[in-house]
């Protein structure tokens, strides 16, 4: 797939949560294929604090407009400013990047598993799901309450299953802990989110046999495959996050976990 | 259209603009953005004889204008170079320059010698500047004995066009640019990068797994340029300039300082195009002010 370079155009900048933005983007000569799971690099402009990039996830994708959703956690500077662009701004974005998740099979159960900002590949993981004529069901992880993000678009692709540290909406714990996570027997797991839960989901599946794909957010320069910052260590030696991943089966992660 | 043509050593380049070692790739990673041909030349990822995985994640922290990096030289190996990337990248009209490494001077005249069998690749950068290992690298660039033997071994390894890449973390950059000239290599290339660190105060350790790095970046640019100035007039062979540039202009301080051609870096990393629109930006500054050729404006300030 080629990558392009281009200025897109902010159509929306709707707010999703505390410090969670979603931006909507559109692009004059119609986008290209985009995979769930892969991601973008934007320029960041009049941030003098920013140098380098931000690589965020495809959150949604509508062909039909040239629209594509970038959720966005403000993280510092970058992201701040970001969470600040107006309708109408340009946006210059690197994309698409990355490889993708695998698509299951008809007829197998499928759990998307976030937090927080690691929603942000779920939505369009979801979709093409769905459109592949396979439900699947999301469970979400959250701080508490007032953390929950705004998943309305998530609830009309499949069934929804909260959790919260605090027990302050859904489940009290962590999404490892659902009930609905821990005796159904899932076909396939997709998880996002921060380090510490993808490491439990992953745990709980390498001991349960169950196919799992996590999407990682290193630290990275270029998104390209040249400045070998954003390195994964795998059973095929240190990979790059951006070429090689962001998506990685757990199978294949050097992960201090055990089954 | 100025003339843009500049030679190192034999060696002509159809412009002055190459692309530093690690912040291109093999230039590949760059086909779906431009013709890569376009440049005078790129310098490959740095390359040792042996496999290196390099150093542990985070390698690399953002900086006020600049990036700290530990990466640490990952690379395949010149086996594996030579058998899946050579017969990839050799087709380029360009100058492909491998860059390269090791921890002794035999392993820097093995690899010369497997690189001088190799007929498109014109050159090679003897990289004795790498802040991010342990051995060899750098300890090469900042002591003048050693970095006397392994460039004259080198030089009667490799027959072709010689540049030597010098660290910044010296004292005076001017004894290791005459120690290169005098052991016979055909340029002179800087800077490599300044070693430097950053501390992540919350979590209260250093934000690189390797704690320091090397810093790249704008923000290193007036230092560079500073040395560039000193290299230029202390050698007569021709000097790459590199550190901060991202774009024409910047490139032009570092040619009217003495800088015979120029490397774009990190540049690459926030802008793909970053090497090619410089290549343009000169061409286009030169035209606009009446300068036949680059050399016209080559070291003018010196004069």
């Amino acid at each position: 797939m080629k990558k392009r370079i281009e200025d897109l155009t902010v159509t929306q900048n709707r707010r999703l949560g505390e410090g969670f933005f979603v931006i909507n983007a559109s692009s004059s000569q119609g986008l290209p294929d985009i995979l769930p799971g892969q991601f973008v690099q934007v320029l960041v402009t009049d941030s003098p604090a920013t140098f380098l990039r931000r690589p965020l996830s495809v959150h949604d994708v509508d062909m039909s407009t040239g629209t594509i959703s970038l959720l966005v956690q403000i993280a510092g500077a970058g992201t701040e400013r970001l969470s600040r662009l107006n309708p109408g701004e340009k946006i210059n974005i690197i994309y698409p990047l990355g490889n993708s998740f695998t698509l299951p099979l008809k007829g197998e159960r499928v759990l998307l598993v976030g937090g927080g900002c690691g929603m942000a590949p779920l939505l369009y993981l979801g979709r093409k799901i769905r459109e592949a004529g396979i439900e699947p069901a999301f469970a979400l992880g959250f701080r508490n309450r007032s953390r929950i993000l705004d998943h309305d678009e998530l609830t009309k692709l499949g069934e929804v299953f909260l959790a919260t540290e605090d027990g302050s909406e859904g489940y009290r714990g962590f999404v490892t802990d659902l009930p609905q996570f821990r005796d159904k027997d899932w076909d396939r797991v997709y998880c996002c989110g921060p380090e510490p839960m993808m490491k439990a989901v992953a745990a709980a599946c390498l001991r349960r046999g169950i196919f799992c794909e996590v999407s990682l957010e290193n630290l990275m320069a270029c998104g390209i495959g040249v400045c070998l910052c954003c390195i994964v260590p795998t059973t095929s030696g240190n990979l790059c996050s951006c070429t090689d991943g962001p998506v990685f089966n757990i199978r294949d992660l050097k992960w201090q976990i055990s089954g | 259209m100025a003339d843009l043509r500049i030679k190192i050593g034999t060696l002509e380049f159809r412009n002055p603009v190459m692309t530093a070692s690690g912040t291109f790739g093999y230039g590949s990673e760059f086909d779906d953005f431009f013709d890569v041909s376009a440049l005078g030349g790129i310098i490959v990822k740095g390359t040792t004889l042996e496999s290196r995985e390099g150093n542990p994640y985070p390698r690399m922290a953002e900086t006020p204008a600049g990036m700290l990096n530990s990466v640490g030289l990952q690379n395949k190996g010149i086996d594996y170079f030579e058998k899946n990337i050579y017969p990839r990248i050799r087709q380029y009209d360009t100058h492909i320059i491998v860059n390269v490494n090791g921890n002794t001077v035999e392993d820097y005249t093995e690899l010369s010698r497997r690189l001088n069998a190799l007929d498109a690749i014109p050159a090679i950068e003897l990289n004795i500047s790498c802040p991010n290992v342990k051995k060899g690298g750098m300890i090469f660039g900042t002591n003048p004995a050693a970095a006397r033997e392994v460039i004259a071994a080198v030089r009667q390894a490799y027959s072709r066009t010689l540049i030597v890449k010098l660290s910044p973390n010296v004292t005076d950059i001017t004894e290791f640019a005459r120690i290169s000239e005098g052991e016979g290599a055909d340029s002179v290339s800087l800077i490599n990068t300044l070693v430097g660190m950053a501390i992540d105060v919350r979590a209260m350790k250093p934000r690189l797994a390797a704690i320091t790095g090397g810093l790249s970046g704008p923000a290193i640019r007036p230092v560079a340029l500073r040395m560039v100035w000193q290299a230029a007039k202390a050698v007569s062979i021709p000097v790459i300039g590199m550190g901060g540039i991202m774009n024409a202009d910047d490139a032009l301080e570092f040619i009217m300082a003495g800088a015979t051609a120029v490397q774009v870096g990190t540049a690459s990393f926030i802008e793909p195009l970053a090497a090619l629109d410089v290549v343009k930006g000169i061409d286009s500054s030169l035209d606009s002010r009446g300068f036949a050729s680059v050399s016209d404006v080559t070291g003018i300030i010196n004069r």
